[in-house]
C-alpha cells in the first residue's frame, strides 16, 4: 500500500507542493530532449534518403565537435574554425559514399548497418589519433554563443534557464525549419525525397543517387556538427558524449525511422518523460533510471504503435 | 583432389543426413579436435592458452549463441552483453549460495537463468521487427547493466560492486580461482564449448532450426506454412541467451576470474555483434572465423609494433586498433559479405575441382 503510494500518489504531491522545480525538470527535459531530437534528426535524413541505419551519426557528432575545438585550439579563428569543420564533414559524406556505400549498395540492411559500426570505430580512432582523448572545451564565446543562466522568479520559487540551452532550442528550431523549407522548396531538397520515396524510380527520372547520398551524408554532418556543439557547450567535448548519442535511438523508434516530424516530438517526449521519471520515482529503486527509462518509454510505445508514432504504416505481403 | 566425395555412396536415410557426410569432413573435424586438445596444450604457452585460445573459446560461444537468433532467425540483438552478464552474476549468486555443488553444474544452471531473462526480453520480438527490435532489445542491455550495478544482492553487496570467483574444484583439480591452472581451465572451457556446438549443430540442422530458417526468410509465409511463431521466435532468444548466459559464467569464472558490471557494457555485444557478422550470418563454423579474427586482430594489432621493432605508445596503439578495426570491419564486409565461412566454403569448393579450375 505505501509501495503504491509512493509510486501513484506521493511524487505527483511533491509536483504540486513545488511547482518551480516541476518546471525546471520539465524545462531540463525540454532541452535534452531538443538535443536527442537533432541526433535523431541526422538519423532519419540518411535512412530517408539510403536506408542506411547509420550507427555513426552518434561518433560524427562528437568527431565534428572535436574538430571544431581541434582547430580553435591549434590557434585558428572560431568562425573559420567553424567552416574548416563544416569542409571536413563534407569531405567525411564524399569518403564515405565512394569508400563504404559505393561498394555496398544492394546489400542487406543488416550489412550496411555493421559498415556504419566499422565506421564508428574508425572515426573513434582517428578522433583520438589526431586530437587526443582528453576531453577538451568548447569555445562557447568564440562562437558567439551566450552564456550564463537567466534566473525567473515564478510560481514562488527560483527556475534558472542557461542561456547556452535557449540558444540550443532556438537554433534547432531554425535548423528543422530551415531542413523543411530545404526538402520543401528547393530542387536538391525535392530530388531527396524523390529518392526517399522509391530509389529505382528516382534513378529512372536521372536523379544520382550516389550525389544524393553524399548531400544527405553532409547535411547529416551539420546536423551533428550543430548538435556536437551544443552538446560540447554544455558538458566538455569527448567520446563520452557518444553514449548520449544512443540515447536518440529510443527517440527514434519512437517517432519512427522515416519521419521527421516524429524525431522531434519523441525527442522531446523521451527528454522530458525521463528526466521527471529520473527526479521523481527514480529515488524509489536507488536512481540512475536515466540510462534505460527512454528504452522502455519507447517499448511501450511499440507495442502499441510498431511503426512508431509517425513511421510509415507496414504493410506486410507475401 | 584432396577433397572429393565422389564415390561415398550413402545406404541409408540416416547416413544421408548425418552432420558431416562427407568422410574428409569428418576426418577434418577429427584432426581440429585432436589439435585443439592435445596439440595446443603440448605447444601452447601460458599467454597462448590463457589469452588468446581461453577467450576465444568462450568468445566463440556467445557467438554461436547471438548467430542462433540474428543468422538463424532473423533477429537482431544487442544485448547480448547483458545475457552473458546475467550468465555470470547468476552463477555466481549459485556458487555463493551453494557453495557444495558442482561447478559445472552450476555453469550451465546460470544458463537456464540467462534463458529465462532472455524469454522475457524476447517477447516484444512478435510485434517489432528489423531495427525496431534491435533498438529495443538494447533496453534489456541497459536496464540489465544497471541491474548489475544497482541490486546489491546480486554482488552480494561487495564494497567494489565486483564479484569475485572462489576456488572451485572438479575431481580434486581446482578449475576456477586463483589456483587453478590455465590448462586445467583451457580444457573445462574446451569440453563445454565442444559439447555445445555439438548441441548447436544438432538443433540448427533439425526440424527446430528449420523452423527458425523459415520465420527469418519471411515470417508470414513461415505462419501461414504452420510455423507458430511466438514459440519459434522465444525459443531462439531462449537457446541464444542459453549459450550467452553460459558464455559469459564461463568468461568470469574460467577466463577472467573477477568482473565488473562494465564487462558486459553494450560494447561487448557489438563486438560479439562483429564476430557474427564477420565470420557469416547462419554459420556456426562462422562464429568461430569471427570470434577469432575480431579477438586475435587487436592482440596482433597491438603487439606487431614492438615485434618491428617500432616504438609508439600504449594510447596510440588504442587508438590504431580502434582505427584498424573498423577498417578491416568495412574491408570484409565490401570484399565478402557473406562473411568468413563463404571463403571457408568457396575454398572447399576450390579443393573439390583442384587441379583443374572448373
Amino acid at each position: 500500500m505505501n509501495l503504491l503510494y509512493q509510486i501513484f500518489v506521493d511524487p505527483f504531491v511533491q509536483m504540486g507542493a513545488s511547482p518551480d522545480l516541476l518546471v525546471q525538470t520539465l524545462w531540463e527535459g525540454l532541452v535534452g530532449g531538443v538535443l536527442y531530437s537533432l541526433i535523431a534528426l541526422g538519423f532519419v535524413l540518411i535512412f530517408k534518403a539510403s536506408g542506411v541505419f547509420n550507427f555513426a551519426q552518434g561518433i560524427m557528432m562528437v568527431f565534428a565537435a572535436l574538430t571544431l575545438v581541434g582547430f580553435y585550439e591549434k590557434g585558428v579563428p572560431a568562425p573559420l574554425a567553424l567552416l574548416l569543420a563544416i569542409g571536413v564533414m563534407y569531405l567525411l559524406a564524399l569518403g564515405v559514399e565512394r569508400i563504404v556505400l559505393r561498394p555496398l549498395v544492394n546489400q542487406p540492411d543488416i550489412m550496411l548497418f555493421m559498415a556504419t559500426f566499422g565506421l564508428t570505430y574508425i572515426l573513434i580512432g582517428a578522433g583520438e589519433l589526431v586530437f587526443g582523448g582528453d576531453p577538451k572545451e568548447m569555445p562557447v564565446a568564440a562562437l558567439g554563443l551566450p552564456k550564463g543562466a537567466i534566473d525567473l522568479k515564478i510560481l514562488g520559487g527560483l527556475v534558472s534557464l542557461q542561456k547556452i540551452d535557449i540558444a540550443a532550442a532556438v537554433i534547432a528550431s531554425a535548423m528543422v525549419a530551415g531542413l523543411a523549407l530545404f526538402f520543401q522548396k528547393t530542387r536538391i531538397g525535392r530530388a531527396l525525397r524523390a529518392v526517399a520515396d522509391d530509389h529505382q524510380a528516382a534513378l529512372s527520372v536521372g536523379i544520382s543517387l550516389n550525389q544524393i547520398w553524399v548531400i544527405v551524408w553532409f547535411t547529416a554532418g551539420i546536423v551533428a556538427l550543430a548538435t556536437g556543439i551544443m552538446w560540447g557547450a554544455r558538458s566538455d567535448v569527448s567520446f563520452a558524449l557518444q553514449v548520449i548519442s544512443l540515447k536518440a535511438l529510443p527517440v527514434l523508434i519512437l517517432g519512427g525511422f522515416t519521419s521527421v516530424p516524429g524525431a522531434i516530438i519523441g525527442g522531446l517526449i523521451i527528454g522530458i518523460g525521463e528526466k521527471l521519471g529520473e527526479f521523481y520515482w527514480g529515488p524509489l529503486v536507488g536512481g540512475g533510471i536515466e540510462s534505460w527509462l527512454a528504452y522502455v518509454i519507447a517499448l511501450a510505445f511499440l507495442l502499441f504503435k510498431p511503426e512508431g508514432l509517425f513511421g510509415e504504416k507496414i504493410i506486410e505481403r507475401i | 583432389m584432396f577433397y572429393r566425395e565422389v564415390g561415398q555412396f550413402k545406404t541409408s536415410y540416416a547416413a544421408d543426413q548425418a552432420i558431416f557426410p562427407i568422410r574428409q569432413d569428418r576426418i577434418g573435424l577429427a584432426l581440429i579436435l585432436a589439435v585443439a586438445f592435445i596439440g595446443i596444450p603440448l605447444v601452447g604457452g601460458e599467454f597462448m592458452i590463457a589469452s588468446v585460445m581461453i577467450p576465444f573459446l568462450i568468445l566463440a560461444l556467445a557467438a554461436i549463441g547471438l548467430n542462433i537468433l540474428i543468422g538463424y532467425t532473423g533477429l537482431i540483438s544487442l544485448g547480448t552483453g547483458a545475457f552473458m552478464g546475467v550468465g555470470a552474476y547468476a552463477c555466481y549468486k549459485l556458487t555463493t549460495l551453494f557453495p557444495g555443488v558442482n561447478i559445472i553444474v552450476w555453469i550451465v544452471a546460470s544458463g537456464l537463468v540467462s534463458c529465462a531473462v532472455g524469454v522475457v526480453f524476447g517477447l516484444p520480438s512478435l510485434r517489432i521487427k528489423g531495427f525496431y527490435l534491435a533498438i529495443a532489445t538494447l533496453a534489456a542491455q541497459f536496464f540489465l547493466q544497471w541491474c548489475f550495478v544497482r541490486v546489491g544482492w546480486l554482488y552480494n553487496y561487495n564494497p567494489s560492486g565486483a564479484i569475485e570467483v572462489p576456488v572451485h574444484t572438479l575431481f580434486g583439480i581446482p578449475i576456477t580461482g586463483a589456483t587453478a591452472k590455465p590448462l586445467t581451465r583451457y580444457f573445462v572451457v574446451l569440453g563445454i564449448v565442444v559439447v555445445m556446438t555439438w548441441f548447436a549443430s544438432n538443433l540448427v540442422h533439425g526440424r527446430i532450426g528449420r523452423n527458425w530458417m523459415a520465420v527469418r526468410d519471411m515470417d508470414i509465409a513461415a505462419q501461414l506454412m504452420g510455423i507458430r511463431l511466438l514459440p519459434a521466435k522465444l525459443l531462439a532468444f531462449a537457446v541464444s541467451s542459453f549459450y550467452a548466459g553460459v558464455a559469459g559464467a564461463m568468461m568470469v569464472f574460467l577466463w577472467l576470474g573477477a568482473a565488473e558490471p562494465e564487462a558486459f557494457n553494450i560494447n561487448e555485444s557489438f563486438v560479439l555483434l562483429f564476430m557474427v557478422i564477420i565470420g557469416g550470418l547462419g554459420s556456426l563454423i562462422g562464429s568461430f572465423f569471427g570470434a577469432a579474427l575480431i579477438h586475435i586482430l587487436p592482440i596482433i594489432v597491438r603487439t606487431a609494433p614492438n615485434a618491428l621493432g617500432l616504438k609508439i605508445g600504449s594510447a596510440t596503439a588504442e587508438h590504431l586498433t580502434f582505427l584498424i578495426t573498423g577498417a578491416l570491419i568495412i574491408f570484409f564486409l565490401i570484399v565478402e559479405p557473406h562473411g568468413l565461412a563463404r571463403l571457408w566454403q568457396i575454398a572447399k569448393q576450390k579443393l573439390r575441382v583442384w587441379p583443374f579450375p572448373y
